[in-house]
């Protein structure tokens, strides 16, 4: 098995979440990914779509740590872009023949399987956390989000002391949390 | 309040913010309070689903800076679409492959030219002169049978006429006895009478109450080949309601229709045809009417016109009162109309496929 310095290096910088790493990617990648769509009855707003959903895909598996390349990064987000994007062809009928590859693409179905589903998830604490309303989410996303501790999330938000800024949060992740699992429980 | 201590108690051991001595107490309740235990492992899930969710979010983000970023700086270029480039790239990655194809195929050509002059015999006038003396032969031959199969044409050929009516009809006798409307052959000096598989079959009248508009046809053409009947003709009338279906020629092809007997009398109260309620067309007409068991319990017969969906039948107790008069000339005497339904308790799409080979489209001119 070959091994690519350049990329595991990439990766990491994209577990990171480093804003460089993904520039790189964007510079090597995202010509390709454009071409490829542009011929197959798409537009470059479908190309920055599925570009985007594919970074996602790669991050995730970066970010799980087990990840292990087995091919470049290249054939690899070839390949996810590929999946994704005759997947909705497919969901729009305007899916006419199958597009032929002339570049090496790699299996990455089950890769997608698993992210449709950690996809759905995320969606379902998105909408969650769009119901629960202020100050609620701003006090959520303070805490968990962005990492503040309480007595910082006190002074923010105007309460008397930590402590009350305490309940509070677990008031509204009670909410969160009941309306995240309605639909997890719905949508299973 | 109770249920924000238990949570901030759970959140506090899952992120490993608890004493030794905080963190067994709570372990050691964990073990014996299952809805504990069940509370812990929903907000350990839970968190997870949190964390995964802030770190997509902000690593969205990113990618949304960086791309506006690029895009900006003129690094993203919007591309046109371009037709040939598939082609082209086709053509590029395999130019070579069809240079060295185009000149094997050239190479080859050449030689199978010059191998073909070399080795073929040159032609011998004589036996030329002796091939088209054959082909001479082989062409009289060929007109000798095309006049014979005139001929055979002519015997069997159904005369060329125009056909005006069009109905249908039903075997009643395997030997080739039919049943239908007499108002479909009335008038006509010709009938044909055709299968669902486009047989084509010149039959005779046998017998005509135009009263009753009931007619009795002879298939009277060698090529015929009697199959025994699948279904019975019923004696009896049958009850209101029962489900009934039936088989006719509205159009070229056979079509099916289904429905139930509505009356047990016909138009006006008249007692030799019933009420059915079934989709009918003008081919329908001399089609028959099954009941549930593959009995024919009547001859679809007229449309009330300004009623949908009223359609009569001739009861099928008057076939046999037909087939009574008929017998008493000796030609017919030997007629036999099947009394027991091998469909029956079949399951009707069975049924109907056994049934249908035996409904003929009728023509009259």
């Amino acid at each position: 098995m070959k091994v690519y310095p350049n990329d595991d290096l990439l990766l990491k910088g994209l577990a990171s979440n480093d804003k460089q790493a993904i520039e790189v990617l964007y510079k090597e990648n995202f010509g390709l990914i454009q071409t490829y769509i542009l011929n197959n009855s798409g537009t470059t707003d479908d190309a920055k779509d599925i570009f985007q959903e594919a970074m996602i895909v790669l991050y995730e598996k970066a970010a799980s740590g087990s990840f292990e390349l087995t091919a470049q990064i290249k054939t690899y987000v070839y390949s996810v872009c590929r999946r994704l994007w005759l997947k909705r062809l497919q969901q729009s009928q305007r899916y006419n023949s199958p597009v032929e590859s002339l570049d090496e693409v790699v299996p990455v179905e089950d890769e997608l399987e698993e992210h449709q589903k950690k996809n759905e998830a995320y969606l379902m604490m998105e909408k969650a956390m769009g119901h629960i309303g202020e100050p609620c989410k701003s006090l959520l996303e303070a805490y968990y989000l962005q990492g503040k501790n309480m007595q910082e999330i006190a002074e923010n938000f105007g309460y008397t002391n930590a402590d009350n800024a305490k309940n509070q949060k677990y008031k509204c992740l009670m909410r969160l949390k009941k309306l995240f699992f309605t639909q997890y429980k719905n949508g299973n | 309040m109770d249920e924000i201590l238990l949570l901030d108690a759970a959140e506090r051991y899952l992120k490993g913010e608890m004493n030794e001595q905080e963190k067994a107490s709570f372990e050691q309740m964990r073990r014996t309070n299952p809805e504990l235990d069940q509370l812990v492992v929903e907000h350990h899930f839970f968190l997870n689903e949190m964390n995964r969710y802030s770190s997509i979010k902000s690593f969205k983000n990113n990618l949304h800076e960086t791309q506006a970023k690029l895009e900006a700086e003129g690094v993203l270029k919007e591309k046109a679409l371009s037709a040939g480039a598939k082609v082209i790239t086709l053509y590029k990655r395999y130019k070579k492959t069809i240079a060295i194809a185009a000149s094997i195929a050239g190479i080859t050509s050449l030689l199978t030219y010059a191998a073909s002059n070399l080795v073929a015999p040159k032609a011998d006038i004589n036996q030329v002169q002796e091939l088209s003396k054959k082909i001479d032969d082989i062409k009289k031959t060929t007109d000798a049978q095309g006049s014979e199969l005139n001929k055979v044409k002519d015997d069997l050929k159904v005369p060329n006429v125009k056909f005006k009516s069009s109905g249908t009809a039903f075997l009643i006798d395997a030997k080739g006895y039919l049943a239908t409307n007499a108002h479909i052959i009335k008038n006509s000096s010709t009938v044909v009478v055709l299968n669902s598989k486009g047989e084509e079959y010149k039959a005779g009248i046998a017998f005509i109450d135009n009263t009753k508009d009931l007619a009795i046809l002879k298939i009277a053409d060698s090529e015929f080949k009697p199959v025994p009947l699948p279904y019975a003709i019923s004696k009896s009338t049958t009850d209101i309601a029962e489900p009934i279906y039936t088989f006719g020629y509205p159009r070229n092809d056979i079509v099916y229709g289904e429905g139930y007997l509505s009356a047990k009398t016909g138009f006006n109260g008249d007692t030799l045809t019933c009420q059915i309620d079934v989709p009918a067309n003008p081919g329908n007409s001399g089609g028959p009417v099954f009941n549930e068991n593959g009995e024919v319990i009547g001859i679809l017969s007229t449309r009330q016109l300004e009623t949908e969906g009223a359609v009569f039948a001739i009861q099928s107790k008057y076939i046999y009162k037909a087939l009574d008069e008929l017998k008493k000339n000796e030609e017919y005497a030997d007629i036999k109309v099947p009394s027991v339904s091998s469909v029956k308790k079949m399951e009707r799409k069975l049924q109907a496929r056994k049934v249908k080979d035996f409904i003929f489209m009728v023509k009259g001119n």
